[in-house]
């Protein structure tokens, strides 16, 4: 359809666009291994270019053309320059974006076949609403998200019978979306009606989502967006948008699940709980007092010990001490500790994350163990370091039921002999929930911020002979 | 493409995308949502051809709103995971051989 009054042939045109999902599907799976992931994005990035020529060929020379080359241009020219000065701490909000920026695009398709009106029978109009709707969602949703993990937004907006409130805006914008598929009711009335509630229903669900869940929340609506672009992909008749959507809509899924289950949570609880804010008045009351360290005393502890376990958090990365604690680390190591770092599969703000930010500081793979590798150990350690991580070492995780994070998956790091937290001050986490481990008798707090208080450990460690 | 046709590259893409993530490991969780983020930047495509045939000025608005978007989605995924899985590259050199996979 697309490439009808085209200078391509539409064989030449699907042929590039089969050569386009090939080119897809082995860069993401070169992407699953760390060795090739390099290749892979290098594969799909010329995936993306050839799509992009071939179409550019299939078009008439007018004024649109023009357009087109304009937008590309800025919205191109934006995405370049923002992605190129991205600090790798702000990773999530960046992809989420991005990710709203492609289910944007994906309901300005559908909105431009709406308006013109489906001629094309049910099927064609059903997708074509669908795509929009999850498109639209995704948009402002990933927008909400965005503006949450910048900091843009600080609070959570919620009240009662909220979830009723989305459900009568969801049923809303599909009443109005069976009427325009069925073209009951298509006028560019009703269309902008069912945009206008899509748009909403993106906001109403993502505002009451905790900060702490929003990783999932981003995988989600990457997955979403995946499944506009199939969908409308199908409207234009386009293989590689319907291979490539939802080949992402798939993996996004699975990603998403993945990362639920790493936090305990199944995707229902994160979409439909509030999490976070109501969350210290729910917990059990913690007993006991923060014990403060001399970052003296504390690079004594661990010039001596055998074992020193490091627990990186994101308070770590936004101190930008990674590298400063890989200079500790190695400073351990030449005086024989062994020294090991636990990651927490949603250490950072979402799995892998902080595995990005460790290698940005050079730190090898062989150093880094993720939860299950790692629990055991902290029985063994003399001493578990923790820098700005937070929820994901609280031992209420563990023993309290009654608090929102109850049953996470936690690393023991209160099980190790001594456990040193450096910390900026007195102040909760991420989640809003008092930390028990804080609180325990082998438990010192070194205050200060993530950066100076590890090189001080290091000046400790240097002069402790 | 036909109804049935497009029923079954839905399935079929499906599942390659759930059996190319399955066995990715944890550490590359961050970079490849990025990666698939980037992929669905193929709607540029679709947003280019919606343009072109563009009719009016709302439809050209609207196209052109796509356009920008899409671009931007495409670019910038590009970008951001480009630059993660660089660095994991000249990690994996500098680190002693025989790592952690």
């Amino acid at each position: 359809m697309s490439a009808m009054n085209s200078s391509l042939s539409t064989g030449v045109i699907n042929a590039a666009y089969i050569l386009v999902a090939f080119l897809f599907i082995t860069g993401l799976k070169k992407m699953s291994s760390p060795s090739t992931a390099r290749g892979g994005i290098l594969w799909a990035g010329m995936g993306m270019v050839i799509a992009t020529l071939v179409t550019f060929l299939g078009a008439h020379q007018d004024l649109n053309l023009l357009l087109v080359i304009v937008a590309i241009a800025c919205g191109g020219g934006l995405a370049w320059w923002s992605g190129k000065r991205v600090a790798m701490t702000d990773m999530p909000q960046m992809i989420a974006l991005y990710n709203g920026m492609g289910g944007g695009a994906a309901a300005a398709i559908a909105a431009v076949e709406l308006y013109r009106g489906v001629t094309e029978g049910y099927v064609f109009g059903a997708l074509a609403v669908l795509g929009g709707l999850i498109g639209a969602v995704s948009f402002s949703g990933s927008g909400i998200a965005f503006g949450k993990l910048q900091g843009l937004i600080k609070k959570s907006f919620r009240f009662g019978g909220q979830q009723f409130v989305n459900m009568i805006i969801l049923a809303a914008a599909v009443v109005l979306g069976i009427l325009i598929a069925s073209g009951i009711n298509a006028s560019p009335m009703v269309v902008t009606a069912f945009f206008l509630l899509a748009l909403v229903l993106g906001v109403t669900m993502t505002l009451p989502i905790g900060g702490a869940d929003m990783p999932v929340v981003i995988s989600l609506y990457n997955a979403l967006t995946g499944l506009a672009v199939a969908f409308e992909g199908f409207v234009l008749q386009n293989a590689a948008m319907i291979i490539a959507g939802m080949v992402v809509g798939s993996a996004g899924t699975l990603l998403t699940q993945l990362m639920a289950k790493a936090m305990n949570r199944s995707l229902g609880n994160v979409l439909f709980s509030g999490f976070g804010e109501s969350a210290s008045a729910a917990g059990g009351p913690v007993t006991g007092s923060m014990k403060p360290i001399e970052a003296a005393d504390a690079g004594v502890m661990m010039a001596f010990a055998q074992k020193v376990i490091v627990v990186p958090g994101y308070g770590m990365a936004v101190g930008q001490a990674q590298h400063k604690v890989w200079e500790l680390a190695q400073l351990l190591q030449s005086r024989g500790v062994t020294v090991k770092f636990a990651i927490h599969p949603v250490a950072g703000r979402m799995p892998g994350h902080m595995n990005v930010l460790l290698a940005e500081a050079g730190v090898p793979y062989d150093l880094i163990f993720d939860l299950e590798e790692i629990n055991a150990e902290f029985e063994t350690a003399d001493v578990a370091l923790i820098i700005g991580a937070n929820d994901v070492v609280n031992p209420v995780a563990r023993n309290d039921k009654s608090s929102p994070i109850y049953g996470m998956p936690i690393l023991n790091a209160d099980k190790a002999k001594n456990v040193i937290v450096i910390k900026r001050g007195q102040g909760q986490g991420f989640s809003g929930i008092e930390n028990a481990l804080f609180f325990l008798d082998n438990t010192r707090m070194l205050y200060g911020d993530a950066q100076g208080a590890v090189g001080q450990l290091i000046q400790a460690v240097k002069s402790s002979d | 493409m036909n109804g049935v046709i497009a029923i079954y590259i839905f399935m079929l893409a499906a599942f390659t995308g759930y059996e190319v993530i399955s066995r990715v490991p944890v550490i590359l969780h961050t970079p490849l949502m990025s990666g698939s983020n980037f992929v669905h930047g193929i709607v540029l495509v679709g947003a280019m051809v919606a343009l072109f045939n563009a009719d009016g000025l709302l439809e050209q608005a609207i196209g052109f709103v796509g356009v920008f978007l899409a671009a931007g989605n495409a670019v910038g995924g590009y970008v951001v995971t480009e630059r993660m899985l660089e660095m994991f590259k000249s990690s994996n050199r500098k680190g002693p051989a025989g790592g952690h996979h």
